[in-house]
């Protein structure tokens, strides 16, 4: 009654697995010295072997931007690049751009603007918005929406990002209309007033 | 903005941080990459990787695992599968979890036999990710294949009653009147069916652990992506027969759940086990594709009836769905019971059912159960207005119910005819012409204005907390609870600040750790409520032995003043009736030479109170839409999201949680889908690439109101909690203003342009 299936393996299984190999990456101003097997992504290079775990793995397959680093000044998915192919280069991650006690103007607008609700998307969406304002094209509310929609955000917090964004790249000059918050007052509600 | 807490000793004064819209206490770890997420942790010792194979396969047996081949290759330490992994628990109520539905949960690695596609079928455990990775890909398995069938419509005749049993779930209310005759009779009436096929959660991080083997007997700390630390923790301690000592489980942040972590993942056992067999520190994470071979929105068929007389009364209201689940659990939501609570009927029919097809049991995913009756039932609603000749507002405003007529009782409060006003005010509802493909922009698309209403239970769980004030005045407040991003962080650190009147910068509240205090998993919109009167309780334990030392100081102001009757404000308690009776708590602490003072707080339901209510949140949505006839596009350009949840805690996080909710209907709405194909049993678009969810660009303006209500029944702090609130209303407003641009009415999720054309 039964079908046989194997599963077929992508390629055939071999004991000679390339050497690590000594690869010097350059981050955030400090170089780091690793072993990694050359087909070892520049994302994982930075979360598995360099403990900058600030950039974030939500796909690995460059469909989301939340691995999103600057190359000198360029932002990239890292999940795509070869760590390898980035020697020599500059690489800034979210690290590189303010700490905890002394945030960048982008980390502090997005925590103002409550940009984030999980947070795991949002050092992938800020060096894209730093990369965003590095190459000087976007001016518009709807060009920053068009121009930050490589990055995913799950729990939904786009309107808060584009104030964000909009706030650091116009020196908060610019209002955006994206909607507002109204609190009508309690008024009697309670269960005893129930017709 | 009015500030009740409900019992004393608070007073409202502008150091009050209740109700403001405070940045998150989080905020700064996020947006510097130092919020550590479960794949993050660093570990004593070397660290080893385990990858997950999946089965290719829906149903069938594994015949031969070829885990030779890879073993061979140096550093490859492990491949576990059922044939070498040994059978921890015996009886499967073991792999019950706190949230788990009826039947028998999935033991992975557990047996040969394959019931869904991507079961997880091995582990590769190696030295490094890369080499697990490529270890995996290399190992080959062979599979006895047999028939499945994942084709929902092919089994809707075997159909059975949704059993009991599941937290949170509630049956269908019970029929009243003659629904048949009633809707025979009726002048006015619309019947139709509804369909969505399966959603998956799909958080940014995806379900990972890391688990740090520390050397000393069985003991780990394991890292875990999950909604509640405490759940995993006796999942897998009751698997593997550990301590809660030996298992501790945390989960400082968790990137996004939606309830897909509500439930322990198969991640967490493999993971554990591997460490386990290994004693040695592993880590398992999930890819992206994984992400869809466990739960999800379940697909969905439902079958609504309504009619109203000639004044637009409705006279007959019946609501019936048919969901998936798996062969091997029986999933339930609450699906139809929320039009019963919003609309009164004299006749009614409800019912909802299950049928089994060979996928994984469906997860709890946001606004579970409710965002897929309220599409329906909202969109049948609208159609019944424009039946009855009534304006869609006008129509719901007609049939608002003042009490839940499925139970017959009281709200404890209900402020959604509040919100229709608000919303409909601030949208400009006025200036809308009823008649549907009336209406257009100065480019010539067609403009439609659509509304809903949604509604959610309020609901309390019981919680825990611990808050000790240390000799320098700082107060710690911990609880094993979770942020997936609600905010729980920033709002329980108001709470114990509002509670003994000390500065947001002099507190500091800990979560997602099992060596805390017992908190349910964050889910069902409850968090807020039952996590924050805990610790608000273990706060005013600390006020009373405050109080207490206060009052054995020479000449105390304090002296014979009950805790009642006192207040703590700016870091000093004060007499209620004479404020300049006051000690500094610094003074306090100074005087009484203690080092610390803590004490246990803790809060659950009080049924005894809440049973002769019912105990809802509700909101009024307002869309607009702009379609394009010629490509079938459509474009939702406002949104007015007006919510009454009680008292907010944090406008700014909770308006946050609302927007995310509009974004998520949205994307239900109008992209959401996961396509099973039938032929191979499998989610075809199992990828962000395929699986289509909103980008900033396909979000514009939304508006979100409060309408706040004073509610000391449904919480002992006011709070019904805005998690789901916010997702309803939205898929429905958008398919009604569609319905309004161009006068077609789709019932069939999502709302893609070929659905138009
Ligand atoms: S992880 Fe690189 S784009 Fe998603
Ligand atoms: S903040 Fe959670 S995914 Fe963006």
């Amino acid at each position: 009654m039964s079908l046989q299936f194997i599963q077929e393996p992508l390629d055939k299984a071999t004991p000679h697995v390339v050497p690590a190999q000594a690869v010097t990456l350059n981050v955030n101003g400090e170089d780091h010295t690793i072993q990694i097997a050359p087909w070892t992504s520049l994302l994982d290079a930075l979360r598995e072997y360099m403990d900058l775990t600030g950039t974030k793995k939500g796909c690995d397959h460059g469909q989301c931007g939340a691995c999103t680093v600057l190359v000198d000044g360029k932002r990239i998915n890292s999940c795509l690049a070869l760590a390898t192919v980035y020697q020599g280069k500059k690489i800034q991650t979210i690290e590189g751009l303010g700490t905890e006690e002394n945030l960048s103007p982008l980390q502090q607008a997005f925590v103002d603007h409550d940009a984030f609700q999980c947070g795991y998307c949002t050092p992938g969406q800020i060096c894209s918005a730093q990369g965003l304002i590095n190459e000087g094209r976007c001016k518009t509310e709807d060009e920053v929406r068009e121009h930050m929609s490589g990055n995913l955000c799950r729990c939904g917090a786009y309107t808060n990002i584009l104030s964000a964004v909009m706030e650091v790249l116009h020196d908060g000059d610019v209002v955006v209309d994206n909607g507002v918050l109204i609190t009508v007052p309690v008024a009697s509600t309670k269960a005893s007033s129930v017709e | 903005m009015s500030q009740t807490i409900a019992t004393p000793p608070t007073v409202r004064l502008d150091s009050d941080v209740i109700g403001k819209p405070i940045n998150r206490t989080d905020g700064p770890a996020k947006v510097s990459g130092a919020a550590k997420y479960a794949a993050e942790f660093g570990v004593t010792g070397p660290l080893w990787y385990g990858y997950i194979v999946s089965s290719p396969v829906a149903k069938g047996k594994i015949t031969k695992i070829h885990a030779d081949e890879v073993l061979a290759i140096p550093g490859v330490q492990q491949v576990f599968s059922h044939e070498n992994v040994s059978s921890f628990a015996w009886f499967d109520r073991a792999y019950k979890d706190d949230v788990a539905p009826g039947g028998s949960p999935f033991r992975p690695l557990h047996e040969p036999e394959i019931m869904f596609n991507q079961q997880p079928v091995a582990l590769v455990v190696a030295e490094t990710f890369e080499l697990a990775r490529y270890a995996a890909s290399v190992l080959r398995i062979e599979y006895d294949v047999e028939k499945h069938n994942t084709d929902l419509d092919s089994v809707i005749g075997e159909a059975f009653d949704a059993p009991k049993g599941k937290t949170g779930f509630v049956p269908p209310p019970k029929p009243k009147g003659d629904m048949n005759k009633a809707f025979a009779e009726a002048p006015h009436k619309v019947a139709g069916e509804y369909i969505h096929r399966a959603q998956h959660h799909n958080p940014m991080e995806m379900f990972a652990t890391t688990v740090d083997w520390l050397g000393d007997g069985k003991k780990m700390k394991i890292y875990d992506k999950t909604q509640g630390a405490p759940n995993v923790q006796q999942y897998i301690a009751k698997i593997f027969g550990l301590s809660t000592d030996e298992a501790r489980v945390i989960s400082k942040f968790t990137g996004g759940g939606f309830g897909s972590g509500l439930r322990p993942q198969y991640q967490v056992f493999l993971a554990v086990m591997a460490a386990l067999e290994l004693e040695h520190s592993v880590r398992v994470v999930m890819t992206r594709t994984q992400m869809f071979s466990f739960g999800h929105r379940p697909h969905t068929l439902q079958k609504l009836r309504i009619a109203s007389d000639d004044q637009g009364h409705i006279q007959a209201l019946e609501h019936k769905a048919l969901a998936e689940t798996s062969q091997f659990e029986n999933a339930t939501e609450t699906v139809v019971n929320w039009t019963g609570i919003l609309y009164n009927s004299p006749n009614t029919n409800f019912d909802y059912q299950l049928s089994k097809i060979d996928v994984y049991t469906p997860l709890d995913m946001r606004a579970p159960g409710a965002a897929t009756g309220n599409f329906a039932s909202e969109s049948a609603i609208d159609e019944m207005s424009y039946k009855a000749g009534k304006d869609p507002l006008d129509f719901r405003l007609l049939n608002y119910t003042y009490s839940d007529p499925t139970e017959n009782k009281p709200f404890t409060s209900k402020r959604l005819d509040d919100c229709y006003h608000e919303g409909a005010a601030r949208f400009g509802w006025d200036q809308r012409n009823p008649e549907p493909r009336s209406m257009r922009d100065e480019k010539g698309m067609l403009v439609g204005w659509g509304v809903a209403a949604g509604c959610w239970d309020a609901s309390m769980q019981k919680a825990a907390a611990k808050a000790v004030l240390s000799a320098d005045g700082h107060l710690t407040v911990n609880s094993a609870t979770n942020d997936q991003g609600a905010g729980t962080y920033v709002i329980m650190t108001q709470m114990a600040a509002q509670t003994l009147g000390l500065p947001m910068q002099q507190v500091t509240f800990n979560l997602g750790d099992t060596n805390m205090p017992a908190a349910p998993v964050q889910g069902g919109s409850w968090t807020a409520n039952s996590v924050g009167a805990a610790v608000k309780d273990a706060c005013q334990e600390v006020g009373k032995k405050l109080l207490k030392l206060a009052q054995k100081m020479d000449d105390s102001p304090l002296a014979g003043v009950n805790f009642e009757d006192a207040q703590f404000v700016d870091g000093h308690i004060r007499a209620n009736e004479d404020i300049t009776r006051s000690v500094a708590i610094e003074d306090i602490l100074a005087a009484s030479g203690e080092d610390k003072i803590e004490a246990d707080g803790k809060a659950g339901p009080n049924p005894i109170n809440q049973l002769k209510y019912s105990m809802h949140s509700h909101n009024a949505v307002f869309v607009e839409v702009k379609v394009d006839e010629d490509l079938g596009t459509i474009h939702v350009t406002r949104v007015v999201n007006a919510v009454a949840a009680g008292r907010i805690m944090n406008p700014k996080t909770a308006r946050s949680q609302v927007l995310g909710g509009t974004v998520w209907g949205l994307s239900m709405a109008m992209m959401e889908e996961t396509y099973l194909n039938n032929e191979l049993g499998r989610y075809m678009n199992h990828n962000y690439a395929e699986y289509h969810i909103p980008v900033n660009a396909d979000i514009h303006k939304i508006d979100v109101i409060f309408v706040e209500e004073e509610d000391d029944i449904a919480s002992p702090i006011g709070v019904k909690g805005v998690g789901e609130i916010g997702m309803l209303g939205v898929a429905a407003a958008i398919a009604n203003a569609v319905y309004h641009a161009t006068g077609k009415r789709v019932r069939e999720l999502p709302l893609t342009s070929d659905k138009l054309l």
